[in-house]
């Protein structure tokens, strides 16, 4: 139980510094925290706000199955790949979602572990956020391939008439298991912790569709005190579990690039500078997506300036690292003394794709400097429109590195040059619609914010020492 | 285009969408097809939009279906292709398949082991010999026949692309009036009494009109027919002709002799725009072979070294250690001053500083060379320039040692082939001739612009065409009669030493074509006569030896009849020089060009030529007009923009390649492009040059008028970048280096120590296959690209997906330029897989499809592969090619028929990449196997190494230390590609060594 | 509630495994790999009759099985070698004599039919020691001729991973006729050995296929299953 104290001890010894805002604004009761975000759900109707935007994001969403459609009648042929550029938009995509996929089990995992109560609030929408993203991220590995129901079947090959296994020397094998092993993981994490607030729902919703399915869901959750130091113990465990996966996956993705001999790839720096990058685009889609739905569903009470300044701490902390990766690139070029190395950097720089570089270098590295700046952490527009840019940046970074590696390698008779089709964007732009679409539905059918989670943050629920002794 | 010619030209293959694979099948839909009820439906096509747009369409067929959007085509790809991938994925139910054996089988023939059948390819009055390779009755590949004295086993691209010509489903598929199929039969009938009557006045109105001949039975033919039409004439078109050739040696040595060279024995030579180490140049074959021998630097001093004086940027040049850029006009100043200098053809033009400089130097090296030295001198060099070399090469002691003279191959060398065609136009203006039978030629598209053919042939009462293809002119004959390809037919033919090879027939007249001797037999009123009764008539006439039957048999096995090549002549060179010709208007120059993949247009149609990367400019699909830099600039046009080109008032468009080492203030346009009628693969590519070319200006105008037009064209050529940007790729050094360093390619670039890996080194118990490859010796030819392609079942992908970086070929010859601009040296570099050691295409396959043998290949398993495309990234070479799109047709019968049974055939979605031929390794393995012994050095050669005419391949054992490939590894100068990168390629090169003049070397 | 959630958890586990069982059984059954399953044939042709009945070699009408990859299937013009003769106009045989009539060839429903992209050869395999029915099975007791084996790569596989389990010698003591020919060719046990013309002695496969492989210089193991032995 020590677990659990440890945690209402942070809760209750909660210090605010000079001119923070609480994590939760004083004045609301356990009552008022339900009932404001059971409402949401069950109360609130469904505005034309919300009905106009479902309609556009459903639309891409439908593009996204159109491309797909095509491309498996069609062949890869339609993107803009070729040889020497084989990998494109496909494979950028691919790493940009997974990096986006990283902030929510950060924020539940690991600052669970370092007991950053401050999580409470955005935890569980970022961690729906999370799922949504890896699920637009594994679509990717496999439509990109030649022949996508063979790669299915090839990569779980059973049932196996062939006497032939997978190639366990190949990164995208590793990539397969890491990216599956995360989904997994989290989709647990989400789904168990999810499980005390569908029986809330479950037991205030009217609807008896609603209490039935609520009910499915959540489980025949009682919430006894037997149930309470399971489910403690459980979300912990599984809490240790995402925090290894968190720096892994992404540090699998990079053995993609790392693993190969490509100038541009093949550097030692990749894992760490990957993390680093998917937590930044992480917590600026967390952002990107917080600002507004605050906004929309007044909840600034619950997720508050507190929140926005933290996140933005982070972004610019990973920022930071990231730029430093980047610094390294072109170190190692320069003291790798590798003509090839050499010439990739001066490529990416001044060559064709230049623009690339540099678009990426203002907005991953300059632009959030302003995050220095207090003012600026503190208004949601500003910080808003930062996160955007660190988006493209981070999906520019991918590009760089995917694109002006390959198109100018070793022999000077096969390069070539990769321009996008609009297949390319119309897959892109399909998975945009498939994570919001996810988002949109995720906001009217589940509690966006966790409310247990937000009652631990309530004084009412600093227990005394002596109180939790006569519970045991 | 008028519709009616529309409907013509879309006499496209029927039943193309017909799935059997039977040759029995396949013939009896195309049968079926002919007639009214195929007329019918193509009438009702006809109307429709998606016809319209067939017509109209830019790229071949091949191509355009890869444009985004999708067509009624595509849809029947899509079904087709989820056919082919069931084929690949192993993962589906197989549907039921029939087996269909023989009624009777051939005695010879073993049910899945290929036979070889020798045979000869005619072009134009030469001839290439083959052996053909024959599964089933269905010839697949074509070889050299190492047999034959004049070729060596050399072959070229055009009969490597051959067998394509043949299958391809645009020929005619019947005879036709007006452009309605007709059964043969009916041409019979119709014309007797057209023949009659041109009869009556002994032939006065019936004339032939035919491509250069050196057939010995067709001549005899066609003298016999003249016997029954004393009054009639035959005469003979080749658009690209030697009648410099045959001109300049009636004016040195007061007949037309044929002059062939011995580079075996030859230590310097001069060309003079001569290319004759590129396709199509009469004797390439032998020539690039004892060229490349006596290139090899372990001659040391006796190494040959080799100038040139070129116009346009040749292969031929590439391989030059000096190289002079000229216009083509000035060529003739500068052997006029060469000649002189040497003694000969009287006073001497006046040359530059820098003509001066390496005049005198090639002068002194061929003095210093008596007897060892060449002049050679390229088809499209005026007469004057033959003159000179034959007096220049008399000077030299060259005849008899290094040139020989013997009588012309082509039958009719004595008129040139101009004149014939101006003689006949103007017999036929007179509205005489009642009878005009062509016969393989297409004036219509080819004649000089100046010959108004149409007027003439519309004066002609009727006009008879027989050929391939229902083209330019056939259009506008009464009768077309379709011909039949060489590979279906008997004949006979010489090569450019005089050897005769019999034609032999591989497979029946795939669509009920008639030979030429039947053509001529109708107006022998023995229209029922054979072709085969016809040569071996003729052959029977002849003072054989011994038994006949014997006699014919082994001509037939050997490929070619001993003892037939024309005996050698000793001829006195007369010393006459034709004085110099004032040429008109210093305005710009213009040089014609035969094409080098499709030579004169004759093969338009054919996509494995026309996916071939052209020498040097690599460019596909399409004619350039090459501009040298400093034109360029001075015109303000670049690579890629339209050009306008004016002749006397004649005017064409055409897209600019600047290109190195070309002449200033001059253009080279190449001849066989901008075709109506070619077919669906060949219409509307490039620009047609024939329309600037005049009957008395037929290879260089120096009157041209050329503007840029602010338009531009997309030119596919899949090398964009022709520098090694300082990268040690193509490792070369002069001869004098070499000799005092051999070892010099190991200094460019450090080698990692064997072992340098986490993976435990391969053992190899049995083979170790390894290939070397000497840059030396590789003439840049690209007949090994097309030798791969026929062997490998590779699919030909169109301009679009060339130009979107998408070319499958497994083979491709990278041209570097080093240098200036104005002057570089240029190096080829053919560059398969390496089959790395270390390869890292290997490790990064999820699923295992690109494993390492046991024998040491780098295995590509294409029903596992699943097309992630990592390896192609990983691959430092790039050598994989990856189906993009449905690249392979699965529909047009015929061309399955094409396809190499021993070569799965892959389908999309799959990376593919060259095999060391590995069906051949198996072959010859098990065949080794089942005699109990080891496959023999030389036994088993891969598609390219047996194709290359110049032996710069070389595939072997390298466990077996006595093999070819062994030895060459052992060289000094071999070395890996890119071997810095720890790969270990077991295909290495040989580093490249030049052989300049000191004096020249500055 | 309680009890359908945790009902749910067990169906999930239970729909999984049961899928993954009946495509496993689907993958190898019959109707998938044809093995056991007699084809319909235009004539109702018996290799029992003709190899036990009438004792005729397999070679006459498969002639090029040991010199090609293709075992070769005869023409009409084999099968009129006897017919011509005997049973001249048994009704069954009509489309027999037709093709030989009209010249147009009998049309039959492959029996053995390998993925294109699977490149088999009889003859190394004849001549390595595979007898006819260590792949084909008892066809000499098939009266309507069925696939014996399911063909697919492991099947293959499990002979190229372990040749010594399978080869046989082509002579034995005591009868001149080709083992590998031979239907009722048993493979040597301690009660029935097999004994080579050189009197050497065989009581068990493992030695036998042992000694066979270095004396027929079966290729290593390696060699036999690197990719390019059959898919090129």
């Amino acid at each position: 139980m020590e677990e659990s104290q440890e945690i209402k001890d942070s809760v209750r010894l909660e210090r605010l510094l000079p001119g923070q805002t609480p994590v939760l604004v004083p004045g609301h009761s356990f009552g008022t925290v339900t009932d404001k975000i059971v409402g949401i759900v069950l109360r609130r109707p469904v505005t034309l706000g919300w009905l106009v935007g479902f309609a556009i994001v459903f639309g891409l969403l439908n593009l996204l199955g159109l491309a797909v459609v095509y491309l498996v009648f069609r062949g890869t042929g339609i993107w803009g790949i070729n040889v020497p550029v084989g990998w494109g938009f496909a494979i950028i995509n691919f790493v940009w979602w997974v990096g986006i996929g990283h902030a929510g089990t950060l924020i539940s995992a690991i600052l669970l572990l370092l007991k950053q109560n401050w999580r409470n609030s955005i935890n569980r929408f970022a961690e729906a956020m999370t799922l949504f993203a890896v699920a637009c991220a594994a679509i990717f590995p496999l439509i990109h391939t030649g022949r996508p129901w063979l790669a299915a079947y090839w990569l779980f090959p059973y049932p196996n008439t062939m006497g032939m296994w997978p190639q366990f020397r190949s990164p995208l094998i590793w990539d397969v298991f890491a990216v599956s092993t995360y989904a997994t993981i989290s989709a647990l994490f989400w789904f168990i912790g999810l499980l005390p607030d569908l029986a809330t729902f479950r037991d205030t919703a009217k609807n008896p569709w609603a209490r039935k399915i609520y009910g499915l869901l959540s489980m025949g959750w009682r919430g006894s005190a037997r149930h309470w130091k399971r489910y403690e113990s459980a979300y912990l465990l599984l809490a240790g579990l995402a925090t290894p996966l968190v720096l892994s996956v992404h540090t699998v993705v990079s053995f993609d690039f790392a693993v190969s001999i490509i100038p541009g790839w093949h550097a030692t720096i990749f894992p760490p500078y990957f993390v680093a990058g998917a937590i930044y685009s992480g917590f600026a889609m967390v952002l990107v997506l917080a600002i507004p739905i605050r906004a929309f569903y007044g909840v600034k009470d619950m997720i508050t300036d507190r929140h926005l300044d933290n996140a933005a701490k982070v972004m610019l902390g990973t920022g930071l690292i990231v730029a430093y990766g980047y610094g390294m690139e072109l170190f190692f070029a320069w003291y790798s003394g590798n003509g090839f190395e050499r010439f990739m950097m001066k490529n990416r720089m001044f060559g064709p794709y230049a623009w690339a570089y540099w678009s990426l270098i203002i907005f991953n590295v300059l632009i959030p400097q302003v995050l220095w700046l207090r003012k600026v952490r503190l208004s949601p527009v500003r910080l808003f429109m930062t996160s955007i840019v660190v988006l493209i940046g981070m999906w520019l970074e991918r590009f760089v590195i995917v694109v002006t590696s390959l198109h100018r390698d070793f022999l000077p008779s096969s390069w070539g040059h990769y321009v996008a089709t609009r297949w390319d964007w119309a897959t892109y732009i399909g998975t945009l619609g498939l994570f919001l679409t996810a988002m949109f539905l995720f906001i009217r059918v589940m509690p966006m914010i966790t409310i247990f989670e937000m009652r631990m943050l309530l004084p009412e629920s600093r227990v005394a020492p002596e109180e939790v002794a006569a519970h045991d | 285009m008028d519709t009616e010619s529309k409907k013509k030209t879309s006499d496209v293959c029927p039943g193309s969408k017909d799935k059997a694979l039977g040759l029995n099948e396949v013939k009896q839909k195309l049968t079926e097809a002919r007639g009214p009820k195929y007329w019918r439906t193509l009438d009702e096509l006809a109307q429709t939009p998606e016809f319209e747009e067939m017509l109209h369409r830019e790229f071949p067929r091949h191509a355009s279906e890869w444009t985004d959007k999708a067509s009624r085509r595509d849809f029947l790809k899509v079904m087709s292709a989820s056919l082919a991938l069931a084929g690949l994925s192993a993962c589906t139910k197989q549907p039921l398949e029939p087996i269909v054996p023989y009624v009777r089988q051939p005695e010879q023939l073993t049910l899945g082991k290929p036979l070889f059948f020798a045979s000869a390819m005619p072009m134009g009055a030469y001839s290439v010999p083959v052996l053909v390779e024959s599964h089933e009755g269905r010839p697949t590949k074509i070889e050299g026949n190492p047999q034959h004295p004049a070729t060596l086993g050399g072959t070229d691209v055009y009969s490597q692309s051959s067998v394509l010509t043949m299958y391809d489903p645009d020929r005619s598929q019947s005879a036709m009036f007006n452009g309605e199929a007709r059964p043969w039969a009916d041409f019979v009938t119709a014309i007797r009494p057209t023949i009659e009557k041109v009869r009556a006045n002994g032939g006065a109105g019936l004339r032939f009109l035919t491509g250069a001949t050196s057939s010995p039975s067709f001549v005899a033919h066609m003298r016999e027919l003249q016997k029954a039409f004393p009054q009639s004439k035959w005469y003979q078109w080749e658009p690209v002709n030697r009648d410099n050739v045959y001109a300049g040696a009636a004016a040195a040595f007061g007949q037309p002799v044929e002059t062939v060279y011995d580079f075996s024995k030859a230590k310097v030579v001069l060309s003079l725009d001569g290319d004759f180490l590129t396709s199509g140049f009469p004797g390439f074959h032998r020539y690039a072979r004892q060229f490349a021998a006596q290139r090899r630097p372990e001659l040391k001093e006796q190494m040959l070294r080799f100038y040139a004086v070129e116009s346009t940027p040749t292969n031929t040049g590439g391989k030059a250690d000096h190289r002079l850029r000229l216009k083509a006009s000035e060529i003739e100043n500068f052997a006029r001053a060469v000649a002189s200098q040497l003694g000969v053809g009287g006073a001497g033009g006046s040359l530059s500083g820098e003509q001066q400089k390496f005049a005198q130097a090639v002068v002194k090296d061929l003095q210093a060379n008596r007897g060892r030295a060449v002049v050679v001198v390229g088809d499209s060099q005026p007469a004057a320039v033959h003159a000179l070399a034959h007096a220049m090469n008399a000077a030299l002691g060259a005849a008899g040692q290094t040139v020989f003279h013997t009588d012309p191959i082509d039958a009719n060398a004595g008129a040139g082939k101009v004149d014939q065609l101006k003689t006949l136009v103007g017999e036929m203006n007179t509205g005489n001739i009642e009878l005009l039978v062509m016969m393989g030629v297409n004036p219509m598209y080819d004649a000089p612009a100046d010959v108004n053919f149409l007027d003439a042939m519309n004066k002609v009462a009727t006009r008879v065409h027989h050929g391939l293809y229902f083209d330019e002119t056939a259009k506008f004959c009464h009768w077309h009669l379709n011909g039949t390809h060489y590979l279906e037919s008997w004949g006979d033919v010489r090569a450019f030493d005089g050897t005769v090879s019999l034609i032999q027939p591989l497979i029946a007249p795939l669509y009920g074509g008639r030979s030429e001797y039947e053509l001529v037999s109708v107006f022998l009123n023995q229209p029922d006569m054979s072709t085969f009764e016809v040569v071996q008539r003729y052959w029977q006439s002849q003072p054989g030896a011994g038994d006949f039957n014997t006699w014919w048999r082994s001509a037939l096995h050997d490929g070619f009849i001993r003892d037939t090549a024309l005996p050698r002549r000793t001829v006195a060179a007369t010393g006459a020089v034709p004085p110099p010709q004032p040429t008109q208007g210093g305005g710009f120059e213009l040089a014609f060009r035969r094409d080098p993949t499709v030579y004169d247009g004759r093969f338009a149609n054919n996509g494995w030529l026309q996916e071939t990367p052209k020498p040097m400019t690599q460019i596909t699909w399409d004619n350039p007009v090459l501009l040298s830099v400093a034109t360029a600039k001075k015109l303000g046009v670049a690579t890629e923009s339209v050009l306008e080109i004016e002749v006397e008032g004649r005017k064409v468009k055409g897209a600019v390649w600047v290109t190195p080492g070309h002449p200033d203030d001059a253009a080279t346009v190449y001849l066989g492009y901008g075709r109506d009628n070619a077919g669906r693969v060949g219409s509307g590519l490039g620009f047609n040059a024939y329309k600037l070319r005049a009957s008395g200006t037929p290879w260089i105008v120096t009157n041209a008028k050329v503007r840029g037009t602010g338009e531009t064209y997309q030119l596919a050529s899949p090398q964009g970048h022709q520098s090694m940007e300082g990268r040690a790729l193509v490792r070369a050094a002069t001869l004098e280096e070499f000799i005092k360093n051999p070892a010099f390619a190991h200094e460019m670039a450090e080698a990692p120590a064997p072992g340098l890996t986490l993976y435990e080194a391969y053992e190899y118990k049995e083979h170790k296959w390894g290939m070397a490859i000497d840059q030396n010796s590789c003439i840049g030819c690209k007949t090994c690209v097309v030798a791969c392609q026929a062997e490998n079942n590779i699919p030909v992908v169109g301009k679009l997906e060339v130009k979107r970086g998408r070319h499958m070929n497994w083979l491709r010859v990278d041209t570097y330029h080093e240098g200036t601009a104005e002057n570089p040296k240029t190096y080829f570099q053919p560059v398969p897989c390496m089959h790395c050691e270390n390869a890292p295409c290997e490790v990064v396959c999820p699923v295992n499809a690109t494993v390492h043998s046991t024998e040491g290949l780098n295995d590509m398993v294409y029903n596992r592969c699943v097309g992630t495309r990592y390896c192609s990234n990983n691959c430092p070479y790039k050598v994989r090619r990856f189906n993009f799109l449905l690249y392979t047709d699965w529909t047009t019968p015929q061309l399955k028929l094409l396809n190499n049974p021993d070569v799965t055939v892959r389908s999309r979605g799959v990376m593919e990449k060259c095999t060391f031929c590995v069906q051949r390794i198996t072959h010859g393995r098990i065949a080794a196997e089942e005699q109990n012994r080891k496959v023999a050095d030389g036994e088993v050669l891969t598609a390219c190494q047996q194709a290359c005419p110049a032996d710069a391949i070389v595939f072997g054992d390298m466990n077996d230390k006595d093999s070819r490939v062994s030895k060459l590894k052992a060289s000094t100068r071999n070395y890996g590609l890119l071997e810095d990168l720890n790969t270990r390629p077991r295909t290495t090169y040989l580093a490249a060594v030049r052989n300049p003049n000191p004096e020249l070397e500055s | 509630m309680n009890t359908i959630a945790k009902a749910s958890i067990v169906a999930a586990l239970l729909l999984v495994g049961g899928l993954l069982w009946a495509a496993l059984q689907m993958q190898r059954s019959p109707y998938y790999t044809y093995a056991g399953v007699a084809k319909a044939q235009p004539v109702a042709f018996s290799h029992q009759h003709h190899y036990t009945g009438l004792g005729i070699d397999c070679r006459y009408c498969h002639t090029s099985v040991e010199s090609s990859s293709f075992a070769g299937i005869p023409p009409t013009k084999t099968c009129m070698n006897c017919h011509s003769q005997i049973w001249t106009n048994a009704p069954m045989l009509e489309p027999v004599r037709e093709s030989f009539r009209t010249g147009k060839s009998l049309v039959w429903t492959r029996v053995h039919d390998l993925p294109d992209f699977v490149y088999f050869d009889h003859s190394i395999h004849v001549n390595k020691g595979v007898g006819c029915d260590s792949c084909h099975g008892p066809v000499d007791k098939m009266p309507l001729t069925w696939q014996h084996a399911s063909l697919q790569m492991e099947w293959c596989l499990n002979c190229h991973r372990a040749p010594e389990k399978f080869l046989r010698p082509s002579k034995v003591q005591g009868s001149d006729e080709n083992q590998i020919f031979n239907m009722a060719y048993e493979q040597p046990t301690t009660a029935k050995p097999v004994v080579l013309p050189d009197g050497q002695k065989f009581t068990d496969q493992e030695t036998l296929g042992k000694y066979l492989i270095t004396a027929n210089k079966v290729r290593s193991v390696a060699d036999i299953t690197s990719c390019n032995t059959c898919h090129r």
